[in-house]
């Protein structure tokens, strides 16, 4: 099965933040992929799962921020 | 911009002027404060300083008055008077008219309220209106307040809460309550006025504007010019309402974030702090209050000021002797 994927590049901030949160929320656990293009929604989205328990891996390719988010 | 790449651009520039070249330059790149200050004799030094940003509120009259508001505050927090102003706009062409003009009435009501006039401006055309203004103001050259007058034991007052960042971040994605919304758009249209003219009133030489490097970067900038540590008490720092429940949601301003990744190094937190709060104090302000480092004995008279004018202010802290430091006790 492939990993739910959020992708909210393009998106203005916080639009990518807030989404990722809603997603998280309704997920629950398990794992969901977030694709990002700016540091500040990384940033937020990184502090947001790690204070609601999940682990976060992070690589970046081509200004793509991808982040492997599992609880 | 941030902290660093500010300093990265700006260093170079500092080698071209020398400051024994330019001795009645009283502030300027040298030690970077909220204005330049130039004396022009014994008794008056003019502060020049200009700010402006893109739309922080959708009321566009609000967002006028919130832009000069923060533009002058400058001028209070140097110790002075603001005298003049200029208009700086840019606006798009494909928006109507009339925004502009509500904007500019807001601009030109708040500078009327500052006790000074609008005398020209600029504008050109762009894809997001920006607008703000430059001010010329007026201090004594030996009454200014700096970022390099706090000594060990005065008394840290502020005269603003925080949240202006989060709350109108989160009302971007519309996840802020209208009423905090509307409660932190007046904070921001509140002129720095009543708290500048007190602290002068008090003697008060050292003062900043909290802006867009939040309570701990302006504070860290105080602390680090005037060769002192500052010691915050967070259960004596005021939050806007509402500040706080969105702090704990996590959704920040870019930069808030880059504040935070900037002067964490600097400071000192306590185990068990509650992460929204300390995050709030990294928060990103757009016209926020004034951090005042009054001494003891000054505190009477600011007060009584303060409390003349109907005004509030909150005692969060100390000046203490170790360099550089930034203690949330």
């Amino acid at each position: 099965m492939d990993t739910p994927t959020l992708d909210a590049r393009g998106l203005s901030c916080p639009q990518p933040a807030f989404l990722a949160k809603q997603k998280l929320a309704e997920l629950k656990s398990g794992t969901l992929q977030v694709l990002l293009d700016s540091a500040t929604s990384r940033d937020n989205v990184t502090r947001i799962a790690r204070n609601a328990g999940w682990t976060i891996v992070e690589e970046q390719d081509a200004g793509t921020f991808r982040l492997v988010l599992t609880k | 911009m941030e902290p660093a790449v500010l300093a990265q651009v700006l260093g170079p520039l500092q080698g071209l002027f020398a400051p024994q070249d330019y001795p009645n330059l009283l502030v300027g790149l040298g030690a970077p404060d909220d204005a330049a200050v130039y004396r022009l004799d014994d008794q008056r030094a003019m502060i020049l300083t200009t700010d402006f940003f893109t739309p922080i509120v959708d009321d566009a009259y609000d967002y006028g008055a919130i832009a000069a508001t923060n533009a002058l505050s400058d001028v209070y927090a140097m110790g002075g008077q603001p005298l003049l102003a200029l208009n700086l706009v840019a606006f798009p062409a494909n928006l109507p008219v009339e925004i502009l003009t509500q904007i500019l009435r807001g601009m030109a009501e708040t500078v009327r309220d500052a006790g000074a006039v609008i005398a020209g401006g600029h504008s050109i055309q762009d894809k997001e209106p920006k607008v703000g203004l430059c001010v010329v103001g007026m201090g004594h050259p030996d009454k200014l307040m700096t970022k390099a007058g706090a000594r060990p034991d005065d008394v840290l007052v502020l005269t603003k809460p925080l949240g202006s960042g989060v709350i109108t971040t989160c009302a971007k994605v519309n996840q802020a309550a209208p009423e905090h919304v509307a409660a932190a758009t007046r904070w921001m249209k509140k002129l720095n006025r009543a708290a500048g003219e007190s602290a002068m009133l008090a003697g008060v030489r050292c003062g900043t504007d909290i802006t867009g490097f939040g309570l701990i970067g302006h504070a860290w900038e105080m602390a680090h010019a005037s060769g002192v540590g500052l010691q915050i008490s967070l259960g004596a720092v005021p939050f806007m309402d509402g500040a706080q429940r969105y702090a704990d949601e996590g959704i920040f301003a870019g930069g808030t974030l880059a504040n935070h990744n900037a002067y964490l190094a600097h400071t000192k937190f306590m185990d068990d702090m509650c992460d929204g709060d300390c995050m709030l104090l990294f928060d990103a302000q757009t016209s926020g209050g004034l951090l005042l480092a009054i001494a003891p004995e000054q505190l009477p008279v600011f007060r009584a000021e303060m409390t003349r004018r109907g005004e509030a202010w909150w005692e969060i802290g100390k000046v203490v002797a170790e360099p550089g430091s930034i203690q949330v006790v």
